[in-house]
């Protein structure tokens, strides 16, 4: 089968800088593609590179079978939705939204309908003579993906496009954006710093560290086995047990990592009677902080000085339930829920 | 007494107005009274005339001074002449400065950057005279150009172009070629540096998103680049374009013996004491930049502000 995307050993650097180092990976056609990264890491390098707007100092990148390393964006067939819109302030909503058709030197009703038929899926319908600068951060960022769906590209780009709004909306465009790539079969390739959002949109997801790529996994698979320590703090929540503390602890020769969700909390006695105390690690903590979280208490233990440890405590039955700071606890987790990690 | 300052400061702090009226009253007093005020009462004098017998200022309201200028032929003349000049200097600047501007905004180093501003601004800081006198040497019949032309064999080149009618003449220094020349040099700074700050704020992820929507560089710099950067250009040429209007040293130093309107404004207010017509002269420069700028408007070259 055809790939959508093959970055092949892409680097590039900015001065000493190293943006992206030995980049190489493939996309299959239309697949729901995450680089997930703190800022700096070079992820929206990496889509700039795919777009065309960089050129990588070695490797080559190709679409679909076709080396494009050396054709500049415009005779691309991707699109690309910027963080911030980069709306053409001087145009309106139609032009906006036209203007991929415009430079082809389409016009006339085929024109007309094609912009009257993509303004209507991102419900933009009405807004058209408006100015980007009458529109709202939500209405920017539909003409923005409008703009770039109208030619129904083979891969679509899109560089933190949720960044800047507010979380309700976001939540409800990452349903949109979801349907769209559904409805529009096309590959999309996702520039975020959000892990929920990465977890929740993506087929696979790129973790970029540094100017690389630190694993590359289904979402599924990148929270339960992350490959190493970066990645499993970067996604979601997570303790951390460093090699010497693992020795000392649980005499394990190895860093390991661990759930909130997989820890319990053993209250009394018969808490700790009750489990078998072969396939679990148990230790001792001090309760450092306790917060309220809607539908559990997040509650954050000190052992042996130098370990933190989360724990998500369900509120079931008990929506009132508290804890007093310092108080000691003893708490456990199955040995098989432990991920171990390469330093 | 301190209780006093206090509330006194508190009124200050909830009055914001007032603390800001009290700074801007001297200001705006300079401004309303003694520039626009004063240049009110000048324009006025073009409604009053000049007794032709006694030569002195009638002080009744006539507009036979305005009749005057616009049914003369000459005086037509010098009207169509500067405004003529003007729009060649401007369109000369425009084309020259915004290259610059756009090297400047778009691809250049910060360091370069300093550097060329500095580098356009030094012009300003020596005086104007000496450099419209240095221009008339270089332009000279004995001038570096013409010696440079004739080094080249190319003298005759240089004696077509003076023959030209009307733009050529004796030599230039003694044309509106040189004028034009010595306009163009001495006002691109006004012309470069609006056009580098409305290029400055347009974003790159503008052209790239321009490039990625399929636009090749050509139809990006028409499309995006330039009706964004139209705003630079209409305010500088608003300054090549006035500033043209009414000078009066450059024509008189670099020029023919034809008039333009600064020279007609400063002949009529000073030896022949006419300050009524000299009065009316000035309006014709304000009325053009008047009806330039609602044509500009009008074509919408400040939608993108």
């Amino acid at each position: 089968m055809l790939k959508a995307l093959n970055l092949n050993n892409i680097n590039k650097s900015y001065g000493l800088i190293k943006a992206l180092d030995d980049i190489d990976f493939i996309v299959n056609d239309g697949e729901f593609f995450s680089l997930l990264g703190p800022s700096g890491s070079g992820k929206t390098t990496c889509l700039k590179v795919i777009a065309g707007f960089e050129a990588p100092d070695n490797g080559n990148v190709s679409i679909f079978g076709e080396d494009v390393t050396n054709i500049p964006p415009f005779k691309r067939h991707v699109n690309t939705v910027f963080q911030d819109y980069a709306l053409f302030p001087h145009m309106n909503v139609r032009q906006n939204v036209g203007y991929s058709l415009k430079v082809q030197k389409m016009n006339g009703p085929s024109m007309d309908r094609k912009i009257d038929e993509i303004l209507e899926i991102v419900n933009l319908t009405g807004y058209d003579l408006r100015k980007p600068s009458e529109l709202s951060g939500g209405q920017r960022q539909r003409v923005a993906l409008a703009r770039s769906l109208i030619n129904k590209p083979k891969i679509l780009l899109l560089d933190e496009p949720l960044g800047a709004l507010d979380l309700k909306l976001r939540e409800k465009m990452q349903v949109e954006l979801k349907n769209i790539q559904r409805q529009f079969k096309i590959t999309f390739i996702y520039v975020t710093h959000d892990q929920q959002e990465a977890l929740s949109m993506s087929d696979r997801i790129a973790v970029f560290n540094n100017g690389k790529i630190e694993q590359i996994d289904t979402p599924a698979n990148i929270y339960s086995k992350p490959i190493n320590s970066f990645v499993a703090e970067f996604i979601g929540t997570t303790s951390i047990f460093n090699k010497d503390s693992a020795l000392k602890l649980f005499n394990l020769n190895k860093a390991f990592s661990v759930r909130p969700e997989n820890i319990v909390i053993l209250e009394t006695e018969k808490d700790l009677a009750a489990i078998d105390k072969k396939q679990y690690f148990i230790t001792n903590g001090t309760l450092a902080d306790c917060q309220f979280q809607g539908s559990h208490l997040k509650m954050t233990y000190a052992i042996d000085n130098d370990c933190k440890l989360s724990v998500f405590k369900s509120l079931e039955g008990n929506i009132n339930q508290k804890y007093d700071i310092d108080i000691k606890h003893t708490i456990a987790w199955k040995k098989t829920d432990i991920t171990t990690l390469n330093e | 007494m301190n209780k006093l300052l206090d509330s006194f400061s508190n009124f200050t702090y909830r009055n914001k107005n007032f603390i800001f009226l009290s700074f801007l009253i001297v200001p705006l007093l300079w401004l309303g009274i003694i520039y626009l005020g004063s240049l009110l009462i000048f324009l006025g004098h073009s409604f009053f005339y000049l007794d032709g017998f006694t030569g002195q200022i009638v002080y009744e309201f006539s507009f036979k001074t305005l009749i005057e200028l616009f049914s003369s032929p000459a005086n037509i003349d010098i009207l169509i002449r500067t405004v003529g000049l003007a729009t060649c200097v401007t369109i000369g600047s425009a084309i020259i400065g915004f290259p610059i501007a756009y090297y400047m905004a778009k691809f250049t180093s910060p360091k370069v950057k300093i550097f060329l501003f500095i580098a356009i601004m030094l012009p300003l800081w020596s005086s104007y005279l000496v450099r419209v006198y240095s221009w008339k040497l270089i332009l000279a019949k004995e001038g570096i150009i013409n010696w440079f032309f004739e080094k080249l064999n190319l003298e005759w080149l240089l004696d077509t172009i003076l023959s030209t009618p009307v733009i050529g003449g004796p030599s230039l220094s003694i044309s509106y070629i040189g004028m034009f020349l010595v306009f163009t040099y001495i006002w691109l700074p006004f012309m470069i540096l609006p056009i580098q700050a409305s290029l400055e704020r347009v974003p790159n992820s503008l052209i790239n998103a321009s490039h990625d929507l399929g636009a090749n560089k050509r139809q990006t710099f028409y499309k995006v680049i330039l009706p964004l950067a139209l705003p630079g250009i209409i305010a500088g040429s608003i300054f090549t374009f006035s500033l043209t209007l009414g000078d009066y040293i450059i024509p008189y130093i670099i020029g023919t013996s034809k008039f333009f309107i600064g020279q007609a404004v400063y002949t009529h207010q000073g030896t022949a004491g006419n300050i009524p017509l000299a009065a009316a002269f000035s309006l014709v420069p304000i009325m053009v930049m008047v009806v330039y700028i609602y044509l500009a408007k009008k074509m919408g070259a400040f939608n993108a502000l």
